[in-house]
């Protein structure tokens, strides 16, 4: 490799690096406890213990709950419908509209036999700090700017390993030179560090830029997908016909055997069309649990329209939530991910003291140190 | 100066890295696919860049 070639690799990898740093670390900090929001929200708010009721006990309709949802607040509309996977727990969303800003969206929880409406669960520690993670409280701009923030460090990650190539010529795999000085050590540890967890700091921060473009992503889908089905864009948005919502369920289910329902969004929101109850279906596997199937009903003639795979970029944004958060193996998978999180922090910190230390150095320097394999140009070599 | 060890080719310096990026991706890959004895698989071979680090790079 020819000096030329070094020294532009050598650049890519100290101004990709550096405008990414800063928010990196915001990242990797508030996302270690992110890694274990089911184990923290248990601990902080238990889920309230669900009334005993004699087995057998039908639950009630969906429309039933709904409507105890909707009891109170008048003007409202239902707007999402979710169900609990471990528990008979209904969670229907509403707002003022159906293109109600996140804000102004009310959560209910439900008993699903009972109907009796759960206490609502406090905004707690990992939703303010998922809040941050996610745009730092600033809107989707910021979201797409922390989405760039990962292609940046995607990029010094490559330019990283190219690096690693003539730094490690003449040192085995795993040196860490602990009788230099602080400065070679740092350098063998940011190598070491960096070109192990590479592979795992690449899948995250992919993942983390596909999650951060959930939104314009998701308009495609409603573009390209939802316009096929005939009408699905055709006049206002159509009111759910009352008493609808259950018999749209059954019809679904029906019609999809062996899958269950993960949530209905009701017409006009994100996730539908201006006409139809869209009702996402999980299928029982591992994977096509996670790879959501939309069946299309028509919420004012209750006719089912169409069931719909989802294309590749919705079944890539299905994916990229949980390889992001690593919360999809157990709890051992978690640690694992923690330990790499805080691996990739050593990572960046030790960038960010080896760029400060040696920002005055010319970049003519410290590429002849990479050419010399690794000896630094400002400490010389033990006696 | 002491004497420094000869250079060694690309392949050969990526060899250990490569490894690990296998295991890490068959680790992330298989968590996803599966339960139960799959996900050992998946602990066990994102495991190995995890152990990697901590056994050369730890020590103070």
């Amino acid at each position: 490799v020819t000096r030329r070639a070094i020294t532009g690799w050598f650049l890519v990898h100290k101004w990709s690096s550096l405008v990414c740093t800063a928010f990196l670390l915001m990242l990797c900090v508030t996302g270690l406890p992110l890694i274990f929001h089911d184990e923290i929200d248990a601990l902080v708010a238990p889920a309230q213990p669900l009334a005993e009721v004699p087995a057998g006990t039908r639950p009630l309709s969906l429309d039933q709950l709904v409507a105890r949802a909707l009891d109170g607040h008048p003007g409202e509309v239902p707007l999402y419908l979710s169900f609990d996977t471990d528990r008979p727990v209904v969670n229907v969303t509403t707002g003022p509209a159906p293109d109600a800003a996140e804000e102004a969206m009310r959560f209910h929880s439900l008993d699903a036999r009972t109907g009796a409406v759960l206490l609502p669960r406090e905004v707690g520690f990992t939703d303010f700090l998922l809040r941050i993670h996610t745009d730092m409280m600033l809107g989707l701009p910021a979201e797409l700017f922390l989405g760039a923030m990962g292609l940046f460090f995607i990029t010094a990650i490559v330019s990283g390993v190219v690096l690693y190539l003539p730094f490690m010529a003449r040192l085995r795999f795993g040196t860490v030179r602990r009788d230099r000085s602080a400065l070679v050590k740092r350098l063998d540890r940011h190598n070491l560090f960096g070109v192990v967890t590479g592979m795992w700091a690449l899948v995250v921060a992919l993942t983390g830029s596909i999650n951060a473009a959930v939104i314009p992503i998701t308009e495609v889908w409603k573009a390209d997908q939802l316009a096929a089905i005939a009408g699905a864009s055709a006049g206002p948005v159509a009111a759910a016909r009352p008493g609808g919502v259950q018999p749209a369920l059954d019809r679904t289910l029906a019609a999809a055997p062996g899958m269950r329902p993960q949530f209905i969004a009701f017409p006009g929101t994100a996730w539908s069309s201006d006409r139809h109850l869209a009702v996402f279906l999980q299928g029982a596997t591992p994977l096509t649990a996670k790879l959501l199937t939309p069946a299309f009903v028509d919420a004012r003639t209750g006719r089912l329209d169409a069931v719909r795979p989802m294309p590749w970029y919705m079944g890539a944004l299905l994916l990229a939530q949980p390889l992001h958060f690593g919360d999809y193996a157990g709890l051992p998978m978690k640690l694992l991910w923690a330990v790499l999180d805080i691996l990739t922090i050593v990572v960046l910190v030790t960038g960010l003291r080896l760029w400060l230390r040696r920002a005055a150095l010319p970049t003519r320097a410290r590429v002849g140190e990479l050419l010399r394999a690794g000896e630094p140009a400002d400490a010389p070599a033990a006696a | 100066v002491a004497r420094r060890p000869d250079r060694r080719s690309g392949p050969r310096i990526l060899l250990a890295p490569a490894l690990l990026a296998a295991a890490t991706a068959v680790g992330l890959g298989a968590g996803l696919l599966g339960d139960g004895a799959v996900d050992l698989l998946a602990w066990g071979a994102l495991g190995l860049p995890v152990a990697a680090a901590l056994a050369f790079g730890a020590r103070r």
